[in-house]
């Protein structure tokens, strides 16, 4: 997994790649909450993600909920085919934000 | 009934060799007349298989053994996954409510999403356990080490 976090001014954009599962989710995950703690809205890109499991989708879902918490947007963007359908499996893409990018979720999404 | 056993995989419990057993899973299955999402999803489920043994079963212990056996059986895959560790009841085993949005626990609902029947025994020497899950299949290629 490949994990690149990008400061893009009013959010953070924290783009994940490759395959996330139990030995990769952790460093996802402090990505994640690292840059909620810098109390700015967080998009998580999934475009590059080629697998993703239940340990992965947890780190979505604790990045979700501290964002909620907190009052921040927290989204998914340009989700990759493969993670779409875990989401789906784990009813979990009606619950999220998603959005086809950062630009759409940004101009959409209070 | 014809039986054949596609691929039979021993690692330890230890998360970073989650990618390569995925791997092995992958290319087991390849030729098994599945779609490339059905394929995507029983490595999922596999793998969440394995992920629950190394977390709940070995407890973190890297040094615990899992086997895993896939095995052409008629007109189903079965996949066979073996570990030593303590005997579980699998009455405890079971997938949580999916209206608790909460981190983790998805593992076992993403099993029952994917397979068609699995259940949880002994194995035969008496010690760990023995998840057996299938999965209904059109076809299977014949080309696969003939078993018993």
């Amino acid at each position: 997994m490949q994990c690149e976090v990008r400061d893009a001014a009013d959010h953070w954009l924290v783009v994940l790649s490759g395959e996330v599962d139990l030995s990769t989710s952790p460093e996802a995950r402090k990505a994640i909450l690292d840059c909620l703690a810098a109390r700015r809205p967080v998009l998580v890109d999934l475009s590059g993600v080629t697998y993703i499991d239940s340990s992965g989708i947890a780190s979505l879902v604790e990045g979700y909920q501290n964002a909620r918490s907190a009052g921040l947007k927290f989204c998914l963007v340009d989700v990759s085919e493969a993670a779409q359908s875990v989401l789906e499996l784990a009813r979990l893409n009606k619950v999220f934000p998603i959005f086809a990018n950062a630009a759409e979720c940004m101009g959409r999404v209070d | 009934m014809s039986r054949n056993r596609l691929r039979t995989l021993r690692l330890k419990a230890s998360p970073e060799r989650l990618q390569e057993m995925r791997a092995e899973v992958t290319d087991a299955l390849d030729g098994a007349g599945l779609g490339d999402e059905d394929r995507r999803l029983l490595v999922l489920a596999v793998s969440e298989a394995c992920m629950n043994v190394i977390q709940h079963g070995y407890k973190g212990d890297p040094g615990g053994e899992i086997v895993l056996e896939i095995l052409h059986k008629s007109r189903f895959l079965e996949f066979r996954l073996t570990d030593f560790a303590e005997t579980v009841d699998p009455a405890t085993i079971k997938p949580r409510p999916l209206d608790e949005l909460r981190p983790g626990g998805l593992g076992v609902h993403f099993i029952r999403c994917v397979m068609d029947d699995y259940r949880y025994t002994v194995p035969a020497g008496g010690k760990g356990n023995l998840l057996i899950m299938r999965k209904r299949v059109k076809r299977v290629r014949e080309t696969a080490e003939n078993a018993m």
